[in-house]
């Protein structure tokens, strides 16, 4: 049960982060979801590597050979710098909407976000 | 040879590069920099088609990054390296995208000539191209995340093109939503993929797959994500407002790397092959579901970008519509199923041109009178080439018998009147519909009393890219048997046996 706690924040996270995505009104708001929902995958990646006990995975002079999983790590990385990107342009681009309507209510244009 | 041999990342490397080197000869002189952007991709295009036909001929390609020799894929039979993989299937789609590209960015010299910042857009149009090469040629699903999010970024700066309007920032704001979180579902599922076997490559997943529980839910989240990427039935929304407030030339583009993500979803379903027959009748369905919506949505539309993109989810509708059906027939589609299967591939080569046609039509209307709607009418008086090509845009699009359309239709009806006779004959009535749709669109915009106010003159370059298009619409629809015996059917082939693809990695 207690090594299930990370997984269950994953879901927890992402849950989060959809119901901020599909309810709230604003951009800012509906971005902050999309972040969290990026956080939750990238805790998920990072606890598939993880080994109780491990250090990082440096072969030189490691002090033991129990290691966690790089690969993960490595997936995760990218996966955090591609999610700045992401949520950078959606920020912008909720500047430029609201410097062109003065709200960042999803509802009150032509387009439903 | 060391140039084929390395075919594969040079396809991704080149755009990279130009891509990026595109601002930087910008500042010196904007001729120079078309210059370059147009010589990476004709390069690129070069290569493409020296790669499908090397492909064709003697087989799969492999390509390992970082291994001493590019082909030695697993040295102990473990995949560890990133691996491109190329088959007859997709080189057929990578020869599509990177001809689009290039058709699009001849267009785009003079079309967008009075924009100012045009080295971003060309920075951004040769990103979108790796990203839709890399979606194609990667076997690796890390790398098919990252290709995937390179897409979206780059799309959505495309669709918000037009910065001063309104509805462009929100048509991008609301594409990029639905982009990322459809990205990070496929960054979960590969999670859950790569947590069951410690692998990231297609082909080695494919190879040991279980089939367990938690392999459907990933399965499940891979193609949702990549269906809503793709714009069918329950998914659309996003699409006629991406495709409307785009720049013309630039829903081109979109259009592609739709169709680049059914690629990816056909793929998966092929190589892991959990299923089948129930998920190939909830493609067809789907693609039924497209092809009623599309139409009947399409036919109320007065902004002639949103009306072609309405009925681009239906063209989508029919594609999914034939390579469902042909999957029912799974393991060893043979009969009914391996045309069903070569029509919906034909079917995504002739939606690219005949949309594209229409799209880049749309947008040299755009450019004459300043107008996105419907209102317009008499300019075939002024411009009788625009009309003609129109003609051939609508008639490819509905599936007239002189043109593209009617080939691959033809053989998506026949092949699905043997699934059930119900599906075949509502893609008729779909495609009548069209017909009746854009005879309409064409008597508002082209008849009726002459255009009173003085129009430019559409330059030399565009109507030259545009007559490519429409003569290659016709030459398909008068030879369709070279082109399906040339490239549809070893990509049909190479579609339906998946285990060719996976054996060639391990």
């Amino acid at each position: 049960m207690f090594h299930n706690i990370p997984f269950i924040a994953v879901i927890v996270l992402i849950a989060i982060g959809l119901y901020g995505v599909l309810f709230k009104r604003n951009l800012i708001k509906i971005v902050m979801g999309i972040n969290i929902i990026g956080s939750g995958v990238n805790l998920f990646l990072i606890e598939l590597g993880y080994r109780e006990g491990g250090v990082a995975p440096i072969f030189t002079s490691a002090p033991k050979l129990e290691m966690v999983l790089p690969t993960p790590q490595a997936l995760t990385l990218t996966s955090i710098v591609i999610n700045i990107a992401v949520v950078a342009l959606m920020l912008s681009l909720a500047t430029l909407i609201y410097k062109h309507y003065g709200s960042i209510d999803s509802e009150e244009r032509r387009l439903k976000g | 040879m060391t140039l084929i041999e390395h075919a594969p990342i040079l396809l991704i490397a080149i755009p990279l590069l130009a891509a990026f080197l595109t601002p930087i000869v910008g500042r010196v002189n904007s001729l120079l920099r078309n210059f370059e952007m147009i010589i990476a991709l004709v390069s690129t295009e070069f290569l493409t088609i020296l790669l499908s036909y090397d492909v064709i001929r003697n087989g799969i390609r492999t390509y390992t990054l970082g291994a001493k020799i590019p082909g030695l894929t697993s040295p102990a039979g473990f995949p560890v390296r990133i691996i491109l993989e190329v088959d007859a299937m997709n080189a057929f789609i990578s020869l599509i995208a990177s001809s689009i590209t290039l058709i699009v960015a001849i267009y785009c010299l003079n079309f967008m000539k009075e924009q100012r910042i045009l080295d971003k857009f060309y920075t951004l149009l040769l990103l979108l191209l790796t990203g839709m090469l890399g979606l194609t040629l990667t076997g690796d699903f890390f790398n098919l995340f990252v290709f995937l999010e390179i897409l979206s970024v780059s799309s959505a700066a495309l669709i918000a093109f037009y910065v001063q309007r309104g509805e462009a920032l929100e048509a991008a704001f609301k594409y990029m939503v639905i982009s990322s979180v459809g990205a990070l579902m496929v960054l979960f599922a590969i999670g859950l993929l790569y947590g069951q076997y410690d692998l990231l490559n297609m082909a080695a997943i494919a190879d040991s797959i279980q089939g367990s529980f938690l392999d459907k839910v990933a399965l499940t989240l891979l193609i949702s994500a990549f269906l809503l990427k793709a714009g069918s039935v329950p998914v659309h929304m996003w699409k006629p407002d991406a495709y409307g407030e785009a720049p013309a030339p630039v829903s081109v583009l979109l259009l592609t790397s739709a169709l680049i993500s059914l690629y990816v979803l056909f793929r998966i379903f092929t190589i892991f092959a959990i299923n089948p027959v129930l998920l190939g009748w909830i493609l067809a369905i789907l693609g039924i579901l497209s092809i009623f919506l599309g139409v009947s949505m399409a036919l109320i539309q007065n902004n002639l970008q949103r009306l072609i993109a309405y009925s681009g989810i239906a063209e989508i509708g029919y594609i999914i519509l034939g390579v469902g059906s042909g999957l029912v027939e799974f393991p060893s589609p043979t009969g009914f199923g391996f045309t069903a299967i070569s029509g919906g591939l034909f079917h995504i080569l002739n939606d690219t041109l005949d949309l594209g046609l229409l799209f880049l039509i749309a947008g040299a209307i755009f450019y004459l009178t300043g107008k996105r709607d419907l209102n317009i009418g008499g300019l075939a008086h002024s411009q009788p080439t625009l009309a003609v090509f129109f003609l051939i845009g609508m008639g490819a699009v509905s599936g007239l018998p002189p043109f593209n359309g009617f080939a691959s239709k033809l053989m998506i009806y026949e092949s699905v009147y043997y699934l059930n006779p119900l599906l075949a004959i509502i893609g008729i009535l779909g495609s009548i519909l069209m017909l009746a749709i854009f005879v309409k669109v064409f008597s508002a915009i082209f008849l009726g009393i002459p255009y009173d106010r003085e129009l430019r003159k559409i330059p030399g370059s565009m109507l030259a890219v545009m007559g490519i298009l429409a003569l290659s619409i016709i030459f398909i629809g008068l030879f369709p048997n070279l082109v399906l015996e040339s490239i549809i059917t070893p990509a049909t082939k190479a579609l339906i046996n998946p285990k060719n693809y996976i054996e060639a990695i391990l």
